[in-house]
């Protein structure tokens, strides 16, 4: 497991339930995001810092490993095909691809018409592209990763929202194979299990070496 | 004797080539070749219908608002509104706000992929080699990154736009581990899927082989398009109530094609 020294990390920042935040990587760097009190999604986007058009592919990622669920050792690969980030420790064991992000108008046909209300990862991750600037913005929201959240599929194909597999403390650490931009709205939803109905707070840390 | 080049084409349909142009109606038959792309804005109730001409087609697919592209077909709100991976009959796809774009109204395949992608140029060399125009003309290896880059590109749009696509024909299927089957003979000659569309739609296509796909050879297959006109989703539609959230997609799409008509 890894042993980095917190007091050596250059960012470590704590991110509330229902916030956006953008991230810059160098290569190189050490990124690790750990869900301190267990069971919280963070729907998380990776981009080319250099060529923003450069983006995490879902189905990229999941072909190019032969497996939906990522994991140490898996390579996030762009959509160039090329890996953005690679995860190096995982005390958590499975992270989806599938279950993209909540937004309100999935949230109205999902739940209920009157959802529209709540918030959302897709309105944190339009406002922290907002606020990043550079032109980003909707165009910029393909299909993300949810870090500890858990999405079963059958072989039947049944798709499932199950607990989280994650708990307190546990992380997942990815080191960067260029410089990257990370994009993450720690998950508000409150309708799913995803959460287990209770959304907290997140510590994300970064070290250069 | 001339040596011009043949008899003059004599119906619209001729002249131009596809769907749209004979009669002047928007409706008709188009083949598509394997490794072919192609786009076109259908209307809210028209039919697509999507034919397996030699038994091995693969019809990669994305989907965008006709009059808003910002707003696009959505992998993870289509699978999660439904609780499935693939899609069949009495499913519908999601855009990106909720709405439903189409409907697959009838299928005689059993499974679509949805969650595999579309090959890149090195994919398609490492499998079957160089593949060049220079040297294969026309037969040359295309590949389904590329074909929906250039399709896109003719709407105005691009690499921003590409998101998690359709593979109509082909079945992928996932262990308990997570682990990705490509299951060959999912489909067979003849075999079809209908769509409907409940909002007008772009739709871009390319006949590009599965990445997943085993043949070491390059032999896109060719399936052929018919566009008709029909009757909006009755009450009772099957696509409407599969599931309730179904119903509620179909009230938020009933909204923005009033929304629309109220503006224009």
């Amino acid at each position: 497991m890894s042993d980095l020294d917190p007091r050596r990390a250059i960012v470590d920042v704590t991110v509330l339930s229902g916030d956006g935040y953008t991230q810059e990587l160098a290569a190189g760097d050490i990124f690790r995001i750990v869900d301190l009190e267990g069971n919280q999604a963070v729907d998380t986007l990776f981009f080319n810092s250099r060529d923003l058009d450069e983006r995490y592919s879902a189905t990229e990622t999941i072909r190019r490993q032969g497996n939906i669920y990522l994991t140490t050792g898996t390579a996030l690969v762009s959509s160039e095909g090329r890996p953005l980030l690679t995860i190096v420790d995982d005390t958590c064991g499975r992270h989806d691809t599938l279950g993209g992000a909540c937004s309100a108008e999935s949230n109205q046909v999902r739940y209920a018409l009157g959802k529209k209300y709540m918030h959302s990862c897709r309105d944190s991750f339009l406002l922290a592209l907002a606020r990043y600037g550079h032109g980003m913005g909707k165009r910029d929201l393909p299909q993300n990763i949810n870090f500890f959240m858990n999405v079963p599929v059958t072989s039947a194909g049944e798709l499932t929202f199950a607990d989280g597999v994650s708990g307190p403390g546990r992380f997942v650490e990815m080191r960067a194979e260029m410089d990257v931009l990370a994009l993450i709205s720690n998950c508000p939803q409150l309708n799913n299990p995803c959460n287990a109905y209770d959304p907290t707070p997140v510590r994300l840390l970064v070290w250069r070496r | 004797m001339t040596k011009g080049p043949g008899p003059a084409p004599t119906t619209p349909q001729e002249l131009i080539g596809g769907i749209g142009t004979s009669d002047g109606r928007a409706t008709g038959q188009e083949t598509l070749r394997g490794g072919q792309a192609w786009s076109r804005r259908l209307r809210r109730n028209q039919r697509l219908r999507i034919a397996d001409v030699d038994g091995r087609a693969c019809v990669s697919a994305l989907f965008y608002n006709a009059r808003n592209p910002l707003e696009r077909y959505n992998m993870p709100d289509t699978l999660k509104a439904q609780f499935t991976a693939f899609l069949t009959a009495g499913r519908v796809l999601y855009s990106d706000m909720g709405r439903v774009l189409c409907s697959i109204v009838a299928d005689d395949c059993g499974w679509h992929d949805t969650i595999t992608g579309v090959g890149h140029a090195a994919d398609g060399r490492a499998r079957f080699g160089q593949g060049s125009y220079q040297a294969l003309r026309n037969g040359f290896y295309r590949n389904g990154r590329e074909n929906l880059l250039v399709e896109l590109g003719k709407h105005g749009l691009g690499k921003r736009d590409v998101v998690a696509n359709v593979n109509f024909f082909t079945r992928v299927s996932v262990g308990d581990d997570g682990t990705l089957t490509y299951v060959a003979g999912n489909s067979r000659a003849g075999a079809a899927v209908e769509l409907r569309f409940e909002m007008d739609t772009l739709v871009v296509l390319s006949t590009t082989p599965h990445p997943l796909d085993p043949a070491p050879e390059y032999r896109p297959g060719a399936v052929a398009l018919t566009v008709s006109d029909g009757p909006p989703a009755p009450a009772d539609d099957p696509c409407r109530l599969s599931r309730p959230e179904n119903g509620r997609g179909f009230a938020l799409t009933a909204a923005y094609n009033a929304e629309i008509e109220g503006l224009s």
